[in-house]
């Protein structure tokens, strides 16, 4: 190689860097358009298992449940981890009061949330639960791998976590993600 | 109406762009002078055309005409009027509008201060500008219009997210998009000179202020923004290795480089090749930040519409700018002689030594921004790469170049010694090890105590290059006076960039210092920490234009006195059904006592008490940083344009 030609090949290295870069974000793009790559996702553990063992009483005058109820309904449940002090908690409860309009099973579980406070929540907002276990201590919530409230979980017929959302369920997560999931497991 | 004028004028501007780059590009190849002297015009006219577009989207937000889509859904008839006029430029669309208008703006200087340039440099250099502006103007014609009506108008808008509603943030993006963008300036210089096949010392001297300015601009918005995280994230940091902070940094890293490696150009016509590339890469990089953040690629805590169509938009664009551009590089680089040989130790030695390493911390950088989406790309694996890692790598390539930032200036060009440089620093080298040994043994850990030896070793000789120009102590009080009255206002400025790197790495290793400490209280307690008494006094309601407020009353005591009242507080706003926490500061210029109000349980506050030692200095190191640039800016030699004529004789100053 003569020193021109070596000197050629140098210059066009950055030009070859920026076009590899350039394609590689072009593939990046063209999956996340297709719903097949999504950066923002945070997947949870338990996405294709069974939840972690765990049984819970109820809060106040509602019913609490364990896993193994939770895994025997033949049909998708979700759970939701909810506080009455939690401000996104709030946005999303008008979303889950319409899901369980369309006869989804919603079953809550208060994370670290004083009885009387939870249920005053609920009468003053509606309650959208089926079910609602009290988890004072918030150990289960840590068992599940939950990272704050709210924080929801579909189950399938079978008990095995399908999908998991970390943040209220807005209707546009509803509609994109949460109500189509729920179509294919139908 | 008025919206369809401003899409007019959007759409003009993009026309008169599109004739900014063929006329004067064309008249330049075919050394037709009247076509070059159309390059100005146009220049101006496009600026004047994007200024009334600018104009009326303002217009619409400020008149809550929620018939216009982006108004509607970013305003509030609630809203207050600064954030009605800032928020045009707080979402996708007006941003784009508003880095369009900034683009012009360069244009239009270019065409205003370069009336000294050769007029076939300036032809192409509007021309190029002129190329970037259609780019980003269709883009924002195409996929991004502001002025976009919907129908029917909600009733109101949907408010604007409530951590932009801030008064520091309103003059964030203008000021970081003028650095981003002024960039494309130095860029169009690189692409004229490519085009030209030909560079030389005086290319370097026009380089140079456009690059200074930007980088003044950049340095600013970069520390503004790092500022608002400071105070309204409420986190207690200033540097969180986010994406959108990392895509503000790189062109930072390179532009620096860039500006030092025009010096080299200038005065000894070396490195040529090298500036170009610099050039280039610096506003690719101001791009490519852009779109990674817009696109959605990468993660961040800055809420931006991400839409990956938006994005094919933006990277065929970055294609055409970027790979053009390098293609262009690639063919007509070689053809640019090197000359001016030096030998390894000399001043184009030190500065070279700069650019290696500020291009290794970009480098770094870069890998660690883009090595998770590579990582979740091709391997399916969920990693988030954070503070350690940067911590891991950028300190230690930054500790060299903290070292030799202040030998440098000292050497010779062409051939240097390097004792001479080293001794006249000797106070510097002392009182720089003394304070490192201090913090050593005292508080700090290994790395902030070097910190804190570096800051001193940098503040104290950045001076040395006044002191010994002055021959301050060596010569009678008024002999120093003179000389010092004589000095070059680039010679402060210098000294004042360095000086101010210093102050900010001090405030940086004093933040290592930081304390922190979660208490729960009820009103009528209060709680001990980094050797104060925090009382909690009361907690009250209170409503804000388009918030409700919960206001925290804190004393803070030190032996029993007081030393400061601090109002900490939650808003939360119910249009856009989010919250945020005003952290309250209390500074004495030495430390920080920074509290945050959190949740509230059975009439406990859940607070966080921080003291932040140094936190002031990030800002004010930065603030002086950007001031030395201007300082520099001032000095006629370096003026825009300006002839260069022999100083003065007389004045007694030696050469440098």
């Amino acid at each position: 190689m003569s020193p021109l030609a070596r000197r050629r090949a140098l210059l066009l290295a950055p030009f070859g860097a920026v076009a590899l870069a350039g394609a590689g974000f072009y593939t990046v793009l063209g999956r996340m358009k297709q719903g097949r790559f999504d950066p923002h996702e945070v997947p949870s553990q338990l996405i294709g298992r069974r939840p972690p063992d765990f049984s819970l009483p109820g809060l106040a005058q509602f019913q609490g449940f364990d896993a193994a109820t939770l895994a025997s309904q033949g049909r998708p449940v979700l759970v939701n981890f909810f506080a009455s002090w939690c401000v996104p908690c709030l946005v999303e409860h008008p979303e889950l009061m319409a899901l369980q309009r369309d006869g989804l099973p919603i079953w809550g579980i208060a994370y670290k949330d004083q009885p009387n406070a939870a249920t005053a929540f609920l009468t003053r907002n509606g309650n959208p639960f089926a079910r609602i276990a009290a988890d004072l201590p918030g150990r289960v919530a840590i068992e599940w791998g939950v990272y704050g409230v709210p924080e929801s979980y579909l189950l399938d017929a079978n008990g095995i976590i399908r999908w998991r959302t970390a943040g209220p369920i807005t209707p546009d997560v509803a509609n994109e993600q949460l109500r189509p999931k729920l179509k294919a497991l139908a | 109406m008025i919206p369809e004028l401003g899409h007019f004028a959007l759409a003009l501007a993009c026309a008169i762009a599109a004739a900014q780059t063929v006329l004067p590009i064309w008249g330049a190849h075919r050394n037709d002078a009247r076509l070059m002297a159309a390059a100005p015009a146009l220049a101006l006219g496009q600026l004047l055309a994007l200024l009334a577009a600018a104009a009326a989207l303002v217009w619409a937000s400020v008149a809550d005409d929620f018939t216009v889509q982006n108004v509607a859904e970013n305003s509030h008839t609630l809203k207050p009027l600064l954030y009605k006029v800032t928020g045009t430029w707080g979402n996708h669309e007006g941003s784009i509008l508003l880095w369009g208008l900034i683009l012009a703006l360069c244009g239009g200087a270019v065409a205003a201060f370069g009336r000294g340039l050769p007029s076939a440099l300036r032809a192409r250099v509007i021309g190029v500008l002129g190329g970037s502006s259609v780019g980003f103007l269709l883009f924002c014609l195409l996929a991004s219009n502001p002025f976009n009506r919907i129908w029917p108008p909600p009733f109101d808008g949907r408010d604007m997210n409530p951590l932009l509603q801030d008064a520091g943030l309103a003059f964030h993006p203008p000021i970081l998009y003028a650095g981003y963008v002024g960039f494309a300036v130095p860029f169009a210089f690189a692409v004229a000179a490519l085009l030209e096949g030909r560079i030389d010392a005086a290319w370097g001297r026009w380089v140079r202020p456009w690059t200074l300015a930007s980088w003044c601009l950049l340095t600013g918005g970069i520390a503004l923004g790092s500022w608002w995280a400071y105070y309204e994230l409420g986190w207690g940091g200033f540097w969180f290795w986010d994406p959108v902070e990392n895509a503000s940094l790189l062109p930072w890293l390179t532009g620096t480089a860039l500006l030092h490696s025009a010096i080299v150009v200038e005065k000894r016509e070396a490195l040529k090749v090298w500036t170009v590339l610099l050039a280039i890469g610096t506003f690719s990089l101001s791009l490519s930040g852009t779109f990674l953040v817009r696109s959605g690629i990468l993660n961040s805590v800055h809420a931006f519409a991400n839409d990956p169509t938006r994005g094919v938009f933006i990277l065929g664009l970055l294609g055409l700018v970027i790979g053009g551009s390098l293609l262009l590089f690639a063919f007509r680089a070689p053809v640019l002689a090197a000359s001016g040989l030096f030998a390894p130790l000399s001043r184009e030695g030190a500065l070279v030594l700069n650019n290696v390493l500020l291009c290794s911390i970009a480098a770094v950088v870069i890998t660690g921004t883009l090595y998770p989406l590579v990582a979740d790309f091709v391997f399916g694996a969920k990693i988030s790469v954070g503070a350690p890692f940067f911590n891991a790598t950028v300190l230690p390539l930054s500790i060299p170049l903290l070292l030799a930032m202040v030998v440098a200036p000292g050497l010779a060009w062409k051939r240097a010694r390097l004792a001479p440089a080293l001794i006249r620093l000797w106070w510097a080298a002392i009182v720089a090890l003394a304070v490192g040994l201090t913090a050593a043994l005292g508080p700090a850990k290994a790395f902030p105590a070097l910190a804190f030896g570096a800051a001193a070793w940098l503040i104290l000789g950045s001076f040395a290059e006044i002191v010994e120009r002055t021959r301050l102590f060596r010569t009678s009080l008024g002999e120093s006076w003179v000389r010092f009255a004589g000095l070059r206002l680039s010679v402060f400025g210098t000294t004042l960039g360095h000086a101010g790197m210093g102050v900010l790495v001090a405030g940086v290793a004093g933040m290592s210092l930081a304390t922190e400490r979660v208490v729960l209280l009820h009103p009528g307690e209060s709680a001990e920490s980094a050797g104060y008494t925090w009382a909690l006094d009361s907690l009250r309601d209170e409503a804000g234009p388009n918030y409700a407020e919960r206001v925290a009353t804190m004393r803070i005591l030190r032996n029993g006195e007081l030393v400061a009242r601090m109002e900490p507080s939650r808003r939360s706003f119910p249009v856009q059904k989010m919250t945020t926490t005003e952290a309250a500061i209390h500074t004495n210029g030495m430390a920080d006592i920074y509290a945050v109000l959190g949740e509230e349980r059975e009439g406990a506050a859940l607070m966080r008490l921080h003291y932040n030692p140094l936190a002031p200095w990030i800002w004010v190191g930065a603030l002086i940083m950007s001031l030395g640039g201007g300082l520099s800016l001032l000095d006629r030699r370096v003026r825009v344009g300006a002839p260069t004529r022999a100083r003065s004789a007389g004045s007694g100053v030696q050469p440098a």
